[in-house]
């Protein structure tokens, strides 16, 4: 069996086209109050690159590769958690007024619990 | 078949990611479930990074001998990195999520355009659709690096005024020939096999200057106020950057989430300047705020400053008050304060709502964050056409720190430069309050009719003294009747 993935002419632009469509239709419902948060979730999402840039520091056969690969690393991983901290963390503020406010502090609190596990 | 591990593992936990991320921005549609939808997110994201590792099983004969180094700079890179955002993350303040959302985003970018330098640089692409696609992803991804860190200095108040020179169009549109033409010549010669005039790393390192170039040039004339198109749009760009290098290294977890993104940060983008009824190129390349500095002929009337305890107390003895934040409020810190005085107006009996426009602050929702960083509840807070026309039955419309998005001229002055822009009837309330610094101007820079209105009162100071001296007011009224 061959698991090597190979993307190529239509193929890739059929994957682009599917994935720009989903975006379009998942974030077309996102009501305008959570625009913030949802700008920095899917800000948080492109941090994948990080993955590409372990690919590319992993593979890296010089020095100037080495030192690139470095920094794609760096930036990515710093994407990739800075937009999840801070997404997290404005996401658990939204409550509605019909919880008790102590009852949806504590909901907020075990909310922001889990994260640290994973 | 044990040869083939590394590669099921890596592929089957992509696959996950992806599954992962569309699932996770699926739940952030609502409030409630949204908090689950970014940890969902995160678990795609880890197992990505996690399996990422077993590319060691696979790499090149040529960095084989680099193989441990690249481990320990790879394991050094996401320590420093991450611990760095992560904290950062922790710690910056509410307000100044904007900023923060925009130095992330270079960073993606930043990150993108560097895997395409590593293509670049040791000439691992193969064929033209390769070549062309990795140089523009590098364009892109560059693009939203320096672009990103130039909104990030703008709303963190390094840069505070927009730079404007004289034919900057001119200046810009030869910066981006520049760079096309520099990524168009490295094309050429990769592909005729003509021996260049200058080695190869050289050109590829002026390509990668001129883009970054065009990208500070872009960003530089682009006024606070325009913020949340330019956070919209470079979100999208890094997002497409890395979907197209998600193509050179033929990852589909990377095309997906970055198309996905690019798609979604397009949505935003066009949300923005249609919420100000501009297009986006009018945005992004016209001075906007130089014009119609004159007070308009058809103003009538003056202002009237009112005392802002005798505001709070006129609000305490209404039926309802529609308060509309705005970006003053947010200047202020004064979030907190806003929801204290309305937890005294709502314990008086006021029916008090919040109405947002999609374009105040900085950056989209913007103030609906701030509003439930004070706590808020989200029910309490209705978009302009959920609410708008609840303002002529009301009382009082309470305007905190917002200008342009409550001025009438919108609706009426075909000449005013916000024509058309769809604005918060505010000046249909029976009064209205405005809570101002001074009597400056808003960001474009031209009269507001709305506070020259019969029904209208200004409430002079910041916003934060202002609320503290409501809340003194109001409360004197309950323990003088106790």
């Amino acid at each position: 069996m061959d698991f090597q993935i190979t993307m190529t002419g239509f193929v890739a632009l059929y994957v682009f086209m599917l994935a720009g469509f989903a975006g379009w239709v998942i974030i077309g419902r996102v009501p305008a109050i959570l625009h913030t948060p949802l700008m920095s979730g899917s800000n948080f999402v492109h941090g994948i690159v990080v993955v590409g840039g372990l690919f590319a520091l992993l593979n890296a056969s010089s020095v100037v590769e080495q030192a690139i690969g470095f920094f794609a690393v760096l930036l990515g991983a710093g994407n990739a958690a800075g937009g999840f901290a801070v997404t997290r963390r404005m996401l658990a503020m939204f409550q509605t007024s019909e919880a008790k406010p102590k009852h949806a502090n504590a909901r907020a609190r075990t909310k922001t619990h889990h994260p640290k596990k994973g | 078949m044990l040869a083939m591990m590394p590669q099921l593992v890596i592929g089957i936990a992509d696959l996950a990611a992806a599954l992962l991320f569309l699932y996770g921005l699926q739940r952030m549609s609502s409030p409630a479930t949204a908090p689950s939808g970014i940890f969902v997110a995160g678990v795609g994201m880890l197992a990505a990074i996690l399996a990422s590792f077993l590319y060691v099983f696979a790499v090149s004969a040529a960095a084989r001998p680099f193989l441990p180094a690249n481990i320990a700079l790879a394991l050094i890179a996401l320590a420093i990195g991450g611990g760095l955002a992560w904290w950062s993350g922790k710690t910056v303040a509410m307000t100044a999520m904007p900023q923060m959302v925009a130095l992330y985003n270079g960073m993606g970018g930043g990150a993108a355009g560097a895997i395409a330098a590593v293509e670049l640089f040791g000439a691992k692409t193969h064929g033209a659709t390769q070549l062309v696609v990795t140089l523009t992803g590098a364009l892109i991804g560059a693009v939203s690096l320096s672009g990103s860190l130039i909104a990030w200095a703008k709303l963190d108040g390094v840069l505070n005024k927009p730079l404007r020179v004289k034919g900057q169009q001119v200046i810009n549109g030869g910066a981006m020939l520049a760079t096309l033409a520099v990524g168009g010549y490295v094309v050429f010669l990769q592909l005729s096999g003509v021996s260049a005039p200058i080695p190869m790393p050289a050109l590829i390192g002026v390509f990668f200057g001129l883009a970054l170039i065009f990208g500070v040039l872009m960003t530089l004339p682009i006024g606070g106020a325009d913020m949340p198109v330019v956070i919209s749009i470079y979100n999208a760009f890094t997002g497409l950057a890395v979907g197209l290098e998600g193509f050179v290294l033929q990852n589909p977890a990377l095309m997906i989430a970055g198309m996905v993104v690019g798609a979604a940060g397009m949505l935003l983008t066009l949300l923005m300047a249609k919420a100000m009824n501009r297009s986006v190129a009018n945005v992004l390349f016209t001075n906007f705020g130089d014009a119609a500095k004159q007070k308009p002929s058809n103003i009538k009337g003056s202002l009237r400053p009112v005392d802002a305890g005798d505001a709070g107390i006129f609000m305490r003895y209404a039926s309802s008050v529609i308060i509309v934040p705005g970006y003053g409020l947010a200047v202020a810190q004064g979030q907190q304060k806003l929801y204290e005085f309305v937890k005294l107006l709502q314990a008086a009996g006021v029916l008090v709502r919040f109405a947002v426009h999609p374009v105040a602050g900085r950056m989209p929702g913007q103030m609906d964050v701030l509003l439930a960083e004070a706590g808020v509840p989200y029910d309490l807070i209705f978009q302009l056409e959920d609410i708008n026309d609840d303002f002529k039955t009301t009382d009082v419309a309470l305007v905190i720190g917002a200008n342009d998005v409550v001025n009438p001229a919108a609706r009426t002055e075909k000449s005013s430069p916000i024509f058309g822009m769809p604005i918060l009837n505010a000046d249909q309330a029976k009064q209205v309050y405005v809570v101002k610094r001074g009597e400056g101007k808003g960001y474009a820079g031209i009269v507001n009719a709305l506070f020259y209105g019969d029904n209208c009162n200004m409430v002079y100071g910041d916003a934060q003294a202002v609320l503290i001296k409501m809340i003194e007011a109001v409360r004197g009224l309950t323990s003088a009747a106790a």
